[in-house]
């Protein structure tokens, strides 16, 4: 392991930023530490560096203890989300200053620099100053820098948070790619689910100053550990006291049989097979997918089959289905519709006291 | 050009999730500040010594001496007459400059900002002129153009209005650097916004520009002042130090030392040094409601 | 508009009556029987004596307080202590506090008739009042918050990214300092210390407390302009004003082309933050 952060926890005043965080970073990989805004990732991030001293817990990296070391004495790589450019210099100072701080012969600077700047494609604007680049270049300018020192594991702090979308997509697969080319240890900060799931090999997912869950995309989107988790990578729905995505809600306009129902839900979770009855009230289309909001009757209702608890009264379910789909199903509001989960989808218990509707934006 | 970057503009939002999460902004307590490290320890020792040895002891000094005395000494030196009226003359006088500064100053921070022609860039010149020039020097220009040989007839030497004049002359930047920053940033959206709403240019100015504005005066008229009442160079040649009539606050210290009367000096200059510390607080107030404002 | 025109007159007219028109009558009064003041003036040796402590003084004071104002501006902006706020309440005192005050306040601390160092001091041999110390210790003493008043809000705006991203690379606190904070904010220390020039040349009250005025050995430019003019010299009186007026106007168009535009200069440095 390359880096492992054992029993780490940083207050500033009242506010606990990391709650004896214990976790292991894999060498070679691409990993995110996702979670929302203030949720101490970013703290994190910046320990692991040593621009922030953790309270308690220890740092090691590559197997020597760092909790004690300065930054400049890490041989970390940090990229910072507004690329820090040292504005008075060139791109090609920018990134051969850690190299002479170094002390690194001239010709190998310069040898070392044009490498690095071919690699992100700006060898063309060497000479230039930060303020002539635009943001997106300025941050691979900044990604540069921090590769020219060979850093043992490299830190990227909310990379691409100030960048427009279309740039942050672009930079998003760029760096996917880089890592495959140069496969340092890397860690990078982020709030975007979309973004971790797409490009780390591996996520640890940050709440409230503890860890809530560490795994690969694929793990941490068909198994979550809890709720957190499954909210956090994306839109979830309640559907009879299961919290489901709204993908994984199938809608009937007759009700299926029940022992077709039975037979299909042996791979889902028990009780989740059960049909819920509902009156649609709003279809909304978005490009390919329809999204369809369905008020669930009450608890005395007929919502309750096959011993399947019911939504509380007066709440409602989001099904996404396919444009195709709504089309044929002819769905408009006051159409009765049957709902239960797709046979072999992934869903978890609702959390007491969690309100009955959980749609969640999603970009 | 270049734009603001607002921090992670348009990128998706956590889930709101039903839990509750406290909502915190800003990860670091105070962003970018630091306890001291032990080099920046020493550093701070060496500062605070010279600092003190340079000015707070200095300062600390007047006001023992004046208090060694008692305060029947010192409220007899400050009721003497003749210190009296000079204490009486600085004030007025520095208030009422102070008063033409708040109004001139102003009007030149607009023109400054709002107004384009040739040759502005000589006014920012001219605004900076008397912080950099010399007391003395000023005083002795002020004479040649408002003194016994004045080519305008106009001769105001030895009278309260060299006194005027000259504080005039010494505080004219305060109040148009203070303002001018602030103006500069004034979002002129919400002018027209007011303006959309049929406020007429006056309105707009007196509801809209003015309140933003006023802890920039304030701060400048606070400076100007303080400035006025400490002023003793550019009078030594204008004002004649006349006692009873032009003769002020400093002046009267300086006359008091020449007579090695250190406890009498120490007092009246315990009165200036007190006002100085007033303007000082009143600055950290403003200055604090400014940061405030953003 | 009407109205923009007349504000523009009024400004223009109240600055020339004010500040233009007095100003250049000291250089009609110098020049007024051609290059003679200013020839006979530099031939006097107390002219050339005030000069030459002037300048002398003024490059001390400049020197002292650059350092003490850039350290303590990093203190100011970089680190958390107690006493911060009021200590950075206090460093803007000299700006308030009347010369005539704070060269009683030297004296009073440093004279050899005080209560305070004066007396143990010149027992030891060190004389600061009625000596060039003294001269520095007022110079600097009015010039104090010139270097830090420039210099704090470009540190503040500066932010702690570039420094951390140096150090993340490797480089040492001074190496930091030398390499990128420096850099970022050498102008405002050029401006500051050119501000500080202009003052310490030009510091009259607080310098004739503490140096005692003595023609040929403590007498600044200053202190030369009052004592000629009321010695009825005034060609040498306007001469020298002429030559310190000259400075520091010259000091004030330095810093004002230096310097961006109040408004521009803002909205740069914040958006390349």
């Amino acid at each position: 392991m390359s880096i492992e952060v054992s029993r780490v926890g940083k207050k500033f005043g009242d506010f606990v930023a990391l709650d004896d965080v214990t976790v292991s970073i894999p060498t070679g990989q691409l990993t995110a530490l996702l979670g929302p805004s203030g949720g101490g990732k970013s703290t994190l991030l910046r320990i692991i560096a040593g621009l922030e001293q953790a309270d308690t817990g220890t740092i090691e990296i590559e197997g020597r203890d760092a909790t004690r070391l300065p930054a400049r004495k890490r041989n970390v790589g940090f990229v910072f989300q507004h690329y820090a450019a040292f504005k008075h210099l060139s791109v090609a100072r920018n990134v051969a200053f850690g190299l002479e701080i170094r002390k690194t012969p001239k010709d190998q600077i310069a040898e070392r620099v044009d490498e690095l700047l071919k690699l992100v494609h700006l060898e063309q604007f060497a000479s230039r100053l930060p303020s002539q680049l635009s943001g997106g270049q300025r941050q691979r300018m900044a990604l540069a820098r921090a590769l020219a020192i060979q850093p043992s594991v490299l830190l990227l702090d909310e990379p691409f948070g100030a960048l427009d979308a279309k740039v942050r997509k672009e930079l998003r697969d760029w760096l996917r790619r880089l890592h495959d080319e140069i496969p340092v240890t890397t860690v990078f900060v982020t709030h975007d689910q979309e973004e971790a799931l797409e490009v780390a090999d591996e996520i640890v997912v940050i709440n409230d100053g503890r860890i809530e869950q560490v795994g690969s995309p694929d793990e941490l989107y068909d198994a979550p550990a809890n709720y957190f988790v499954m909210s956090f990578l994306g839109p979830v729905t309640h559907l009879g006291g299961k919290l489901v995505r709204p993908h994984d809600v199938e809608v009937h306009t007759a009700p299926p049989a029940l022992a077709v129902a039975a037979a299909d839900a042996v791979g889902a979770a028990g009780a989740a097979g059960g049909l819920v009855e509902g009156t649609v009230v709003r279809t909304v289309r978005v490009g390919f997918e329809a999204r369809v909001e369905i008020a669930v009757a009450g608890a005395d209702g007929t919502g309750a089959v096959d011993g399947a608890p019911s939504a509380g009264p007066g709440s409602s379910v989001e099904a996404v289905l396919t444009r195709a789909e709504a089309r044929t199903l002819g769905l408009v509001p006051g159409t009765t519709v049957w709902l239960r989960q797709a046979p072999g989808s992934i869903s978890i218990d609702a959390p007491a006291g969690a309100p009955a509707r959980e749609l969640v934006e999603v970009v | 050009m270049t734009t603001t970057v607002p921090p992670v503009a348009g990128a998706p939002q956590a889930p709101a999730t039903g839990l509750p999460a406290p909502r915190r902004t800003g990860r670091r307590a105070a962003p970018g500040s630091t306890r001291l490290t032990p080099t920046a320890g020493v550093g701070l020792g060496v500062a605070l010594i010279w600092f003190s040895a340079l000015a707070l002891l200095p300062l600390i000094a007047v006001l023992v001496e004046t208090s060694a005395g008692g305060w029947p000494v010192f409220w007899s030196t400050i009721t003497n007459a003749q210190t009296a009226a000079a204490l009486r003359l600085t004030i007025t006088q520095a208030l009422a400059v102070t008063a033409v500064n708040v109004v001139m100053g102003t009007l030149i921070a607009w023109v400054l900002v709002r107004d384009k022609f040739p040759g502005k860039r000589a006014l920012e010149v001219l605004i900076d002129i008397p912080f950099a020039l010399p007391t003395i020097v000023a005083g002795l220009v002020l004479l040649t153009l408002y003194g016994p040989n004045s080519p305008l007839g106009v001769n105001v030497a030895n009278t309260r209005s060299a006194v005027f004049l000259a504080f005039l002359f010494v505080t004219l930047p305060f109040v148009v650097r203070t303002v001018q920053p602030v103006l500069a940033e004034l979002d002129r959206s919400v002018e027209e916004a007011a303006a959309s709403l049929g406020a007429s240019p006056l309105t707009t100015f007196r509801r809209i520009i003015l309140p933003a504005l006023t802890p920039a005066i304030a701060a400048g008229a606070a400076l100007s002042f303080a400035r006025g009442i400490s002023e003793y160079g550019s009078l030594v040649l204008l004002s004649g130090n006349l006692p009873m009539r032009t003769e002020v606050s400093s002046v009267r210290i300086l006359s008091y030392l020449e007579n090695g009367d250190q406890a009498a000096a120490a007092a009246v200059a315990s009165v200036l040094l007190l006002v100085s510390l007033l303007v000082i607080v009143v600055l950290d107030v403003l200055q604090r409601r400014m940061v405030r404002r953003g | 508009m009407v109205k923009t025109y007349v504000f523009r007159v009024i400004v223009i007219v109240y600055l020339g009556l004010l500040v233009a028109w007095p100003v250049s009558l000291v250089a009609k009064e110098t020049f007024a029987n051609g290059f003679d003041a200013l020839s006979a003036a530099l031939s006097d040796p107390s002219v050339v004596f005030a000069l030459k402590l002037t300048v002398s003084v003024a490059v001390q004071a400049v020197i002292l307080n650059t350092i003490f104002g850039v350290g303590i501006s990093l203190l100011l902006v970089r680190y958390e202590f107690r006493g911060k706020r009021l200590l950075s309440s206090l460093i803007d005192l000299p700006l308030s506090v009347s010369p005539i005050v704070v060269g009683l306040a030297l004296v009073l601390v440093y004279g050899g008739r005080g209560d305070w160092f004066g007396p143990a001091l010149e027992a030891n041999g060190i004389q600061i009042i009625f000596a060039t110390p003294g001269i520095v210790m007022a110079t600097a003493f009015v010039a104090l918050p010139l270097v830090i008043r420039e210099v704090v809000p470009v540190l503040t705006e500066l932010g702690t990214d570039e420094e951390q991203a140096a150090a993340s690379l490797g480089a040492s606190s001074v190496q930091t300092f030398r390499r990128i904070t420096l850099p970022a904010i050498k102008w405002a220390v050029v401006y500051g210390v050119v501000l500080t020039l202009a003052r310490s040349l030009g510091e009259f009250g607080a310098v004739k407390i503490v140096s005692g005025n003595f023609e040929g050995t403590t007498q600044t430019a200053t202190l030369l302009v009052e004592q000629k003019y009321q010695d009825f010299q005034q060609p040498t009186a306007y001469a020298t004003a002429f030559l310190l007026a000259l400075v520091s106007v010259a000091c004030i168009v330095v810093v004002s082309f230096l310097r961006p535009d109040h408004s521009t200069s803002s909205s740069q440095s914040k958006g390349l933050s």
